[in-house]
């Protein structure tokens, strides 16, 4: 399918090239004008090196915990992480011990981070060694061991997160239907790299997302480029490197499954897929393999059931309802376990039943966030942010629902305002909001129009939609300025779980729409292909 | 047309937004005692009666601008003594730095930066609109200032916005305002002064010089414009008395001829070779003392710090550098074009900043913003820019010497070379060829490419980095600390060089 594409993406970069150069300049020049007449690799390292300059920028702010003993954040959960890889030996780093403490934030994701806080580890060891001594580094804080956890980040960012991104922008936008103009793919690259979302969160409030997030992106480029086992082996290492990156899992099986089923030989195709999935995981996984307690022990690290079905307020759908039926009241903690799976496969079914039945290169990208979705709004023990992961397919559909985007983006951020604020990174999420609304209204960027054939089009949408903008800005300015009520200590955290609840459902219930309707769409134009 | 430039003023408005976003970003970086220093400002001006602001020695960081320096600070410490009363406290201010003034002093430099979006507004409105961009992105997103203003902490941007201002004035062929808004920024910062020379000669010439008459009158409304200005800059201080005191604060001759850390200027040269022939000649037997005193402290009239070659004065530099404007000036004086006056200015400041008095690295601002007017004019003056905004970025480096401001420096100087790359290579796109590469995607053919030689300066730039910040710290440890200082400053100073020769020829030709 794509190489008859190309043909046609061709004539159209030919014509904007074609038209004389002084043409374009009589008119307007946009914002991406300088950045597209090289190729799309060097317009993507301008913006690379710009979204590093944000990266950094944030990362000189505080981090989640910074100053507040006895537990601290996430930032001390890394770094504790790191120090006990460095010092332990590999066994050991998931088993409760007199110098491993699985209370005091014991190591709760697959190998791959593991691995990768051990080599991170060695290099703050390097240059700070009292930040990884054994038991006495304990809510270690210092100037240099925060500058070295930052870079690590910024590095695996770099290394992982933005070679992924590039790899998708160029498969994506070779593979589109519709050819997209520079200035389009310019606009598509700051959106991915400039993602405040992913900023704040690992930037601000410290953790590793651009490194499975990455490794997800990777594997989803690979899809777009037909190359199904290295697809297998970057989801693998994605999914042992964060088990949320499971949140994605339905997106590729269905679609992985749908197009083996239209192999000649599909039991085959489906196997070589299967032994890719396998191999990568033996080998990730492989000092825990060795017997059946050492892997169950690993296991049981990784489905903190015991943490309940919710925590805090995310705005999901566990934790809205809970306002009305007690959930963790009426039932165990075992019925809940096999309820919210249910649910979250009832949620994600739609979108994979879909892909399995007519898959194609958009449809998969709307089952990415579909299922995403549908996880983070019903699976177990969700926390704010999980949203990246839902956010993260959304981006990489700006083009196609720029308008979807915009919002998301906005209750995205929203629903983790409260977790911003407490880790003091109140001037970071406005900053980067706004460089967001600058960016995605940069002059000359041809706003798409509205598609056609959804619901959005009803006036009352439109209504609803202010209306809950207009709630969503006084909830900041309320949630900044009043102390709640001694009775409701969390009213506003709660108002604002509401608010962004609503929005995801309706976004979902869109997506999920716009996802079938495609297929009949892609189909229709199949068949006036082939008459023609 | 209307639709056009409205269009094209949003896209201003879209890059001085952006750029902002970073500016904020940079709140909680690294400050340097200068922000202490314009801390105390505000409290010295809030607190004390006028009387008292030159004499005021409550701390080490004494008043030395000039008086609408202080006038600003002043309007700014009504604001301040606002929002928390205790920045513009004398006393318990001192070294106070929690958020309220950290936000507060910050976000006036921010705000103050407007005069530089002005600045740059009115001078490119007429151009056409790939140079108008271009300029717009030079200055705007010029990291210089971001260093020194929105790091380092200064009010750099709101000054030589000021400049612009007057520049524009000036190529618009409305001279008295241009002039009278020198005069203004003259009493801001005396440091700006080093380009009156050419502003009196082109006033001279341009303006007075038309007539007996009517150039007669045009002297005294000018002359009388520039000494009102004066009068309401200094006049306070001369009825008090106290005119003495405030020149003194203002010209410290007591210090050294460069500064704590050496300005990339032509004096680096000199003190290389005093050492080196002190070297030499006690290698073949000669009995040279090697003197006491330093090149960066010192008072004038103690023994002079080099051992080989003539002591420097201060008035030696003011000589050299009035004979390295002469050139300039004369041309002034033939023929004075507007269209040439940006980069009149802009040599003038070369000059003082290679030969001028205890210089500051700071000062490589004044030529780099107005060159990057100058720079969209013609494919030479771009290759020259590019070059010469590089190393005056980069001889910024060692102001931000801490690790945590490592990466948005280096960050910073990347993203604009790249952009200021991409920016002329489409400027000077080649029309006639359009050329497909391999993947079948269009690549326009530029003009615009560096040299070799000037290739090799920018690569040695890298090396140059990579031994002062990793190789030296890891073989020589903590030995030798101004080892690296010093290859930064005297690689900057050949291309500073290198830049003031190439002004000078183009200025002559």
């Amino acid at each position: 399918m794509p190489k008859k594409k190309k043909p046609a993406k061709h004539s159209g970069d030919d014509v904007t090239a074609a038209a004389p150069w002084s043409d374009q300049i009589g008119a307007s020049l946009d914002t991406w004008w300088w950045l597209i007449h090289q190729r799309t690799t060097t317009t993507f390292l301008c913006i690379s090196f710009f979204a590093l300059l944000i990266r950094s920028a944030v990362s000189m702010f505080p981090y989640s915990g910074a100053g507040t003993p006895p537990k601290f954040g996430d930032f001390e959960a890394q770094r504790h992480w790191m120090e006990i890889t460095t010092n332990l030996p590999m066994i050991d780093w998931y088993r409760n011990g007199t110098y491993n403490d699985l209370s005091y934030w014991g190591l709760d994701y697959p190998p791959l981070t593991a691995y990768q806080s051990y080599i991170h580890g060695i290099f703050l060891q390097m240059f700070n060694p009292e930040s990884t001594s054994l038991l006495s580094s304990h809510g270690h804080e210092s100037y240099l061991g925060k500058l070295v956890m930052r870079w690590t980040v910024l590095s695996s960012d770099m290394l992982i997160f933005f070679p992924a991104a590039l790899f998708f922008v160029l498969v994506y936008h070779k593979t589109r239907v519709t050819s997209s103009t520079k200035s389009e793919v310019a606009w598509h690259i700051a959106m991915i790299l400039l993602n405040p979302c992913l900023i704040l969160i690992d930037h601000g409030h410290f953790q590793y997302n651009c490194i499975s997030l990455g490794l997800t992106m990777g594997a989803i480029a690979a899809v777009l480029c037909e190359s199904e086992v290295l697809t297998c082996v970057l989801f693998s290492l994605a999914l042992s490197h964060k088990q949320m990156s499971a949140y994605f899992a339905p997106a590729f099986f269905s679609h992985l499954l749908g197009k083996c089923l239209r192999r000649k030989s599909p039991i085959l195709a489906v196997l070589k897929l299967g032994i890719a999935v396998i191999v990568t995981f033996v080998i990730v996984w492989w000092p825990y393999l060795r017997s059946l307690d050492d892997f169950l022990m690993v296991l049981s690290r990784l489905a903190p059931f015991e943490r309940g079905i919710y925590e805090d307020y995310v705005a999901n759908f566990w934790c809205t309802t809970s306002i009305l039926i007690k959930w963790k009241k009426l039932f165990t903690t075992q019925s809940l376990k096999s309820l919210s799976l249910a649910a979250t496969v009832l949620a994600s079914l739609p979108s994979m039943v879909q892909q399995i039945l007519s898959p194609s290169n958009e449809g998969f990208l709307y089952g990415l966030l579909n299922s995403s979705m549908a996880f983070y709004l019903f699976s177990f023990q969700v926390h704010e942010k999980s949203i990246l992961m839902p956010f993260l397919s959304a981006t990489l559909l700006a083009l196609k629902i720029p308008d979807h985007f915009n919002h998301l983006t906005y209750y995205a951020l929203f629903s983790m305002f409260p977790l911003l604020c407490r880790d003091k990174l109140l001037l970071p999420y406005l900053t980067l909001s706004f460089l967001f609304v600058l960016i995605y209204h940069s002059p000359g960027i041809p706003k798409s129009k509205p598609s056609s054939f959804s619901f959005t089009n009803f006036p009352g949408y439109s209504f609803l939609l202010k209306t809950h903008f207009f709630i969503s800005l006084v909830l900041h300015i309320l949630y900044l300025t009043i102390q709640p009520p001694q009775k409701y200590p969390f009213l506003f955290e709660a108002m604002i779980m509401i608010l962004c609840f609503s929005y995801f459902v309706m976004f979902a219930i869109h997506t999920n729409y716009t996802q079938w309707t495609l297929s009949s769409h892609l189909r229709s134009a199949d068949k006036e292909k082939k008459q023609i | 047309m209307a639709h056009r430039k409205n269009n094209d003023r949003r896209l201003l408005l879209w890059f001085f937004a952006v750029f902002t976003t970073v500016k904020l970003l940079l709140i909680p970086s690294y400050r340097s005692t200068d922000f202490e220093v314009h801390r105390n400002w505000l409290a010295i001006t809030n607190s004390l009666p006028l009387t008292q602001w030159y004499y005021d020695e409550t701390s080490q960081w004494t008043l030395d601008y000039p008086p609408f320096f202080a006038y600003f600070e002043r309007f700014l410490s009504t604001f301040a003594s606002l929002i928390d009363p205790r920045i513009v406290d004398l006393e318990s201010g001192l070294n106070y730095t929690s958020d309220s003034v950290i936000y507060f002093q910050r976000i006036t430099v921010i705000v103050s930066d407007l005069s530089l979006l002005y600045g740059v507004y009115r001078l490119s409105r007429d151009l056409d609109s790939i140079k108008r961009n271009l300029i717009w992105v030079l200055v705007i997103l010029s990291p210089g200032l971001l260093i020194v203003d929105h790091v380092h902490f200064q009010y750099n941007g709101f000054l030589l916005g000021l400049l612009l201002i007057s520049i524009s004035f000036l190529e618009q062929g409305r001279d008295l305002i241009g002039g009278f808004l020198f005069a203004v920024l003259l009493c801001f910062k005396h440091l700006f002064a080093v380009a009156a020379p050419v502003y009196f000669v082109y006033l001279l010439r341009h303006y007075c010089w038309s007539g007996l008459v009517t150039g007669f009158r045009r002297l005294l409304t000018i002359g009388a414009v520039v000494v009102a200005v004066f009068a309401v800059a200094y006049g306070p201080f001369v009825y008090y008395g106290q005119i003495e005191q405030v020149i003194k604060r203002m010209f410290p001759f007591g210090r050294g001829l460069c500064h704590a850390y050496w300005a990339p200027n032509f004096w680096v040269f000199y003190i290389i070779l005093d050492k080196g022939l002190t070297f030499l000649l006690r290698k073949l037997g000669f009995d040279i003392q090697i003197p006491s005193a330093s090149f960066t402290g010192g008072l004038v009239g103690d023994s002079s710090p080099f051992a080989v070659l003539p002591q420097i004065t201060p008035l030696a530099t003011f000589a050299l550098v009035l004979l390295a404007i002469t050139p300039c000036l004369l041309k002034a004086w033939q023929k004075p074009q507007p269209g040439l006056i940006a980069r009149w200015i802009a040599y003038a400041y070369t000059c003082g900043f290679l030969f001028g008095w205890h210089v500051h690295e700071k000062a490589s601002l004044h030529f780099t913003i107005p060159l990057a007017i100058v720079a969209v004019q013609s494919l030479e003056d771009a290759k020259h820019y590019f070059i010469v905004s590089i190393v005056s970025c980069y001889s910024l480096f060692p102001l931000l010497y801490e690790p945590q401001e490592y990466p948005i420096k280096v960050l910073l100087l990347l993203s604009h070379s790249m952009v200021t790359w991409l920016g002329f290579k489409a400027q000077h796109a080649d029309n006639t060829s359009l050329k497909k590469n391999e993947t079948g995607e269009i690549e326009i053919k530029s003009k615009f490419r560096i040299g070799c030689i000037e290739k090799s300066y920018l690569i040695g730039l890298v090396i140059v980095e990579i031994v002062s910040q990793f190789l030296h710290p890891y073989f020589l440890g903590d030995k030798f600390p101004f080892l690296p200082l010093m290859l930064i400053s005297t690689y900057c100073a050949l291309g500073i060089m290198y830049s003031w020769i190439w002004q000078l020829r183009r200025i002559l030709t």
